[in-house]
């Protein structure tokens, strides 16, 4: 799709804000969440966990639990049961995700899943769990990603590792990415000065406020309803069928609105279980998680170790860069190592760059894709870096960051040429700020970060339906998680010509639309908006197909404007424009229904790039750190909706400043997660932060019928490095632990001085 | 001829090379003549890649034309968070 | 456990409901009143999400036993609006778009009406440390801030 394909001026109603349409439901308290379902006859269920990092599972006796007369149903891993509850033979990602759900025959962090009851209430599932006895054997267990690399790291599961990990490797790394190209040491014998530093970051989680939820109906003829707050619904279908071994067809799964996701909720956890639970003892089951079974079991982001080292000349030109990414994804293959490695360096324009990442296991619990999974913490250690060469040197780190940007064709550290990109623009926008030249009070520090991702396509598929009264109602199949709905009524509206507020979105069910993938990857206004335009021009062509007929010329003499087909020039004949309501009234009598469809896989997400600035103050007695002003400016293509394009940037924003200054998961020596609620682990509050100011850069993409570039993901990639930047300069100490802690900050202080 | 660049994880699979020519006209037909060459290759293709012709990036696709001359680079297999 | 029988009022409305001892008043609001407006984000008091009012106190109802309900006055997300009228801070918040996944803002929006009602002319940072106790993952909090600014300043000048 090119970009003259689009009306490159005067769009009509992208770029406007209307109100959201589930927003009335939203400030009344009858939107429906994953845990507001309910269904006729149903049970509650619950999960018994292990209290054990590592630990081979020896026995389980569900026969106390079994005897209470409310519980209706006990499973386990077949191992342990007479009936088979989940499919046996699985293989891949389905086997993991599997063991996951319900421990075999190891648990293998503090959290596991090891059985579950339904029961009447949500209260006697919880009494029953109690009477389930389990017998560990306890085994040796590493929780840190460098202790876990060391050869007398217990050992999480044999052959796992695939084909990229070399020889002589421990066996908990299980993958390993390289990249790069040119000859790093020729770059940093060119260097005025190389800086060579170690960083690390800590798992943070997604802290989505909604707890996993959801209803389950599956009957001994393999036919299934599942309601549930996922960010992608045919996924959750297909991996429930795999685990339940029924046919992905007759599970028919409806996404409830979702309470917050960020990547977290793009993977099934409990989905399965309450499936299981409901076919055994053929009732509707509801099930719930804590907050506490939130942070033990359901995804955090990785953890890192990272090394990095970057050589720069004394103008600023960078002239070699090199970094080895060690990231810990739980006791699964899938930390983003390769991510972090890929988009490590992909600001800058290098002549010599290496990059090295290693996926390795340790006893957490499986990592979850976190808003630019990889990303952040590797612009965290890439942008300390560059910001202490540019101190060293006295240079400006935006005028830097022009200097060595990366433009059109600029050769990626990861690979190929840029295509059209927006990271210069964002760097002029931040320098042309007045934020970036506001004078600071003492005790205050400013810090920089640019920040890269890559952006997601997917396969997408949307339907359109017009009304009879020109009113048209759009179905898509990624859960909207920031607003989507109100994005996907612009793009139609102005293919359309018809008001916005006449044009209802509504996420369909599995039984209703084509394989969606998830809304992951920024791609939802991006391909799920691409295909709703395809879609009503769809509809646009069988519209103009019916004036045509009426008119009696041929469908290329019609063309569509403002709502209203009209003949496409002078000698298409003289025609009174007919609007799309006219053209519907009758459509049932001119050759029926009028809808549009678009399916596909597109594949021109773009990348996109950020530039954050950030003040901080930093309190020499306490340690405390506090964020004091803060711009994001990214570019977004073309903003469909600005409002919640500035709500993205603004909220990834927030999420970088907890996993910068406080938030991480904390491991007892006992390998048990210390702070599993959100009094201990702490989120950002409304007292914690300033106003966050926004400036949205455009620079289309050439992919996307009207330009647009996902902005969900890259908000959260400048984040840690920028606010790090910050307290460093306020602190006179370079930060190369995350969280910022206060004590980190004392240390830190006390070090220095 | 479709030159086919490897990130240097994968040269070790393809006998040290780092571009290595195969007739193709498409990802999926580039992606399979890759593996008759290097068989070696099967391995990270089948755990997923992406590829990257002129700069514009194919997440998973078999069936994008690669037009002749074309600067064609693999990349780890892209997702989304 | 045998279980209790509470009489209380919600949103006004007289109400009666049987409750386990353990059981919460967010419990008993959900499931046995079907008002699933308040919403259960931590069940230990830290979110806020089911904030509601209790004899026009603010509490988390995670933190209430049904029992307690007893015989009190209790106001949720349900009874902010009068009948189609919404309340200005629901308005103002559909026109910030201070909501984006909008499981928070029940609570968030109970919170700041129970702010106004004692402080209608709070500064930003007493709006921020009263909204404290309630917590986003998606906003920022920035449109949310500015939604409850805003709507105090409305309300001054209708008054």
């Amino acid at each position: 799709m090119a970009l003259d394909d689009r009306k490159s001026d005067g769009f009509t109603f992208v770029g406007t804000r209307p109100n959201r349409p589930d927003g009335l439901d939203k400030v009344t308290g009858r939107a429906r969440f994953g845990a507001d379902a309910s269904a006729p006859g149903m049970l509650h269920g619950a999960i018994l966990r292990s209290p054990h990092a590592h630990a081979r599972i020896l026995r389980i006796d569900t026969s106390k639990a079994e005897a209470l007369k409310d519980v209706k149903a006990v499973v386990t891993r077949a191992d342990f049961s007479d009936k088979v509850e989940f499919a046996p033979g699985l293989e891949g990602d389905f086997w993991n995700i599997l063991e996951n759900v319900m421990a075999g025959d190891k648990a293998l962090y503090d959290g596991h899943a090891v059985a579950a009851v339904a029961a009447t209430s949500a209260l006697a599932a919880r009494d029953a769990l109690k009477l389930i006895e389990v017998e560990y054997e306890v085994l040796p267990h590493v929780t840190d990603v460098d202790k876990a690399m060391l050869m007398d790291a217990p050992v999480i599961r044999q052959g796992a590792a695939d084909y990229s990990v070399p020889e002589g490797m421990h066996p908990n790394v299980v993958r390993k990415h390289e990249s790069g190209h040119g000859d790093v040491e020729a770059g940093f014998a060119e260097a005025d000065l190389v800086i060579e530093d170690h960083f690390t970051t800590e798992a943070t989680h997604q802290g989505y406020i909604e707890p996993h939820a959801c209803l389950a109906t599956l009957g001994a003829d393999g036919k299934g309803e599942l309601w549930c707050c996922t960010q992608g619904h045919w996924i959750v279908q297909k991996t429930c069928a795999a685990l339940l071994g029924i046919e992905t067809a007759n599970l028919r799964v409806t996404a409830s609105e979702i309470g917050g996701g960020f990547g977290g909720k793009t993977t099934v956890f409990i989905e399965p279980v309450a499936l299981a639970l409901s076919r055994k003892a053929n009732k509707p089951v509801k099930l719930v998680m804590s907050r506490s079974e939130v942070f033990r079991a359901t995804g955090p982001t990785a953890s890192a170790s990272m090394d990095i080292k970057i050589g720069m000349k004394k103008d600023g030109t960078l002239t070699a860069a090199q970094g080895t990414f060690r990231l810990q994804g739980g006791a699964f293959p899938g930390g983003p190592a390769d991510f972090t490695a890929m988009c490590a360096f992909a600001p800058y324009n290098l002549p010599h760059v290496r990059q090295v990442g290693y996926d390795v296991m340790t006893n957490r619990p499986k990592q979850a894709a976190y808003r630019a999974p990889g990303s952040p913490m590797a612009a965290f250690a890439v942008e300390s870096v560059i910001d202490e060469l540019c101190n060293q040197l006295g240079l400006d780190p935006i005028e830097v960051r022009l200097k060595n940007a990366s433009r059109e064709g600029t050769k990626a550290s990861y690979g190929p040429r840029f295509q059209r990109i927006g990271l210069v623009e964002t760097l002029e926008a931040a320098k042309a700020h007045p934020h970036y030249t506001a004078p600071l009070k003492p005790g205050q520090g400013r810090g920089i970060s640019c920040g890269f991702w890559f952006n997601h396509g997917g396969e997408t598929s949307v339907s359109l339906a017009l009304s009879e009264d020109g009113s048209a109602q759009v179905m898509v199949g990624t859960p909207d998680i920031g607003g989507s709905r109100a994005s996907m009524a612009l793009m139609a509206a102005e293919v359309l010509g018809i008001p916005y507020e006449n044009i209802r979105v509504t996420i369909a069910d599995t039984a209703t639309l084509g394989y969606n993938d998830v809304s992951h990857g920024s791609r939802v206004t991006y391909a799920s908006g691409l295909a709703t335009i395809k879609a009503a021009r769809h509809a646009v062509e069988k519209l103009c197909e019916r004036a045509a007929k009426k008119w009696g010329i041929p469908v290329d003499a019609v063309k569509w404007e403002n709502g209203c087909a009209v003949p496409s020039g002078p000698n298409a004949g003289e025609f009174d424009p007919l609007p799309l309501a006219d053209i519907t009234a009758d459509m049932g009598r001119t050759g029926g229904p009028i809808s549009g469809h678009f399916e596909a896989t597109p594949e021109g997400a773009g990348v996109s790039f950020a530039t954050h600035i950030v003040d901080a103050e930093v309190d020499p007695e306490t340690g405390k750190t506090k964020v004091v002003r803060y711009t994001v400016v990214q570019d977004a293509g073309k903003a469909i909706h600005p409002t919640y394009v500035e709500g993205q940037f603004q909220g990834g924003a927030a999420q970088g400043i907890g996993w910068a200054l406080n938030e991480e998961y904390i491991y007892g020596a006992d390998g048990r997660l210390q702070n599993s609620v959100f009094l201990d682990y702490r989120i950002p509050v409304a007292s914690d932060l300033p106003m966050i100011d926004t400036v949205i850069v455009e620079v289309p993409n050439p992919g996307h019928p009207f330009g647009v570039r996902g902005v969900g993901e890259t908000s959260i990639c400048p984040p840690l490095a920028a606010i790090a930047n910050a307290v460093s300069a306020a602190a006179g100490a370079r930060m190369r632990q995350l969280p910022m802690s206060p004590p980190r900050i004392l240390a830190a202080l006390k070090a220095d001085g | 001829m479709v030159e086919v660049h490897l990130w240097s994880g994968l040269r070790s699979l393809a006998g040290g090379c780092e571009v290595v020519s195969v007739e193709a006209r498409d990802t999926g037909e580039m992606l399979r003549a890759l593996v008759r060459a290097h068989p070696e290759l099967q391995a990270p293709i089948d755990a997923g890649v992406s590829v990257a012709i002129d700069g514009r990036v194919i997440a998973s696709g078999l069936t994008e034309p690669i037009p002749d001359g074309a600067e064609v680079y693999l990349m780890q297999r892209l997702r989304g968070g | 456990m045998s279980k209790i029988h509470v009489s209380t009022t919600v949103n006004g409305d007289a109400v009666e409901y049987l409750c386990d001892p353990r059981e919460t008043l967010l419990d008993c609001l959900r499931d046995k009143l079907s008002l699933t407006g308040a919403k259960e984000g931590c069940g230990t008091g830290d979110c806020g999400a089911c904030s509601v009012t209790l004899d026009g106190r603010l509490v988390c109802s995670c933190l209430v036993l049904g029992v307690e309900a007893e015989g009190k006055e209790i106001g949720t997300v349900e009874g902010i609006a009068e009948g189609d009228v919404l309340h200005p801070l629901q308005q103002k918040f559909i026109d910030y778009a201070a909501l984006q996944c909008g499981i928070c803002t029940p609570g968030i929006l109970v919170a700041a009406k129970a702010l106004l009602e004692q402080n209608p002319d709070p500064t930003e940072e007493e709006v921020r440390f009263w909204l404290a106790g309630n917590l986003c993952r998606c906003t920022g909090y920035d449109k949310i801030i500015r939604a409850v600014m805003d709507t105090a300043r409305d309300m001054r000048e209708t008054a």
